[in-house]
């Protein structure tokens, strides 16, 4: 059990699509284990997804219970998470550990629905809004090789053309 | 040794600037750095940073077909140029109202008394000749708080004045 190394983009490890976790075993608790150490050596990081230190497995962690007045459920750590719908657009500005010295506009929705798997195999089913809705949506899009940078929006205009929101890729 | 210059182009607008200027800095060997270039009321302005072992007489020359050719005016400024530095602004300021003189000076005069250090400021003319609108939308650093900048508009601005004053929260994942 260990701090890891974030990879850093351009490596192509980052643009995987990360493969279903399938058995609830020693190996995936010290993948979770890892994830947790090194999200939180980070600087201010509110989530992180396993691609990022280098598994291809759909496994994350988020938390922004480091802003108690927003809506949220604390630390939470999700298997194979799913976002089973999705409701409004909302534009806020992200970073990634992956990506650094970098920020950005992204487009992201609003309240999400999200089935996922906790690390005993457990389903669970949470409602989520705003900031922490994002968090997922960003470590979602770790999952399926995409980052940030995929989804920049004009650095100067907070507003938006719907249009030009790409939906997301259907989940294998 | 390589030194970092300002490069700043200005000319009158037309298709080909940013590709023919670009091309012939990586010609001439140069690093790019950081830029802004955008359209101002017709004209076409580029602020780049770029990095070269050339002294400034030599890249000037290679510069010159091209901003002779496309009529551009262009001054070069050595830098003490860094990179990989960005701070990360807090805050996002919107101004607008009916055009008239004084409202960046007050705005800005407020806003920097309540702490506010400025990153990005873009700022643009709408409406029509017989009501011009001001609109400006800056980013920065609320170096004492978003509250004391609310605090210095509310206190010092007119009216007739609109102004939303948002909290960047940047999301780190
Ligand atoms: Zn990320």
């Amino acid at each position: 059990m260990a701090i890891r190394d974030i990879l850093v983009y351009p490596d192509p490890r980052l643009k995987q699509v990360a493969e279903p976790v399938e058995r609830f075993d020693a190996e995936l608790r010290e993948l979770v284990h890892d994830l947790e150490q090194t999200m939180d050596a980070g600087p201010g990081a509110v989530g992180i997804a396993a691609p990022q230190i280098g598994s291809c497995r759909r496994v994350i962690i988020i938390d922004v219970s480091s802003r108690p007045k927003l809506k949220n459920h604390g630390r939470l750590y999700l298997v194979n998470p799913e976002i089973i719908h999705w409701e409004g657009l909302e534009t806020g500005r992200e970073g990634c550990l992956s990506v650094p010295d970098y920020t950005g506009n992204v487009v992201r929705a609003q309240r999400i629905r999200v089935s996922a798997l906790d690390p005993h195999g457990r389903p669970l089913e949470l409602d989520m809004e705003g900031f922490e809705a994002r968090a997922l949506q960003h470590e979602v899009d770790h999952l399926d090789g995409l980052l940030f940078l995929d989804r920049l929006v004009s650095r100067r205009h907070d507003l938006f053309k719907r249009k030009t929101y790409q939906a997301r890729k259907d989940k294998p | 040794m390589a030194h970092w210059y300002m490069l700043t182009v200005v000319g009158a607008d037309r298709p080909g600037i940013v590709a023919r200027i670009s091309q012939c800095l990586y010609q001439a060997g140069c690093n790019l750095g950081e830029a802004s270039m955008i359209r101002l009321g017709g004209n076409f302005t580029i602020m780049l940073m770029i990095q070269t072992a050339q002294p400034r007489r030599q890249l000037e020359q290679a510069l010159r077909p091209v901003t002779e050719e496309l009529a551009l005016s262009l001054h070069l400024d050595p830098i003490e140029g860094h990179l990989h530095e960005h701070r990360q602004p807090d805050v996002r300021i919107t101004v607008f109202g009916a055009d008239r003189s004084g409202i960046v000076a007050q705005v800005s005069g407020a806003l920097a008394e309540a702490g506010l250090d400025i990153l990005e400021l873009e700022s643009s003319v709408a409406g029509s000749r017989q009501h011009p609108l001001y609109i400006m939308q800056l980013e920065g650093v609320a170096t004492r708080g978003i509250e004391a900048l609310r605090q210095a508009l509310a206190e010092e601005l007119p009216q007739d004045i609109d102004v939303r004053i948002e909290p960047i929260d940047t999301l780190v994942g």
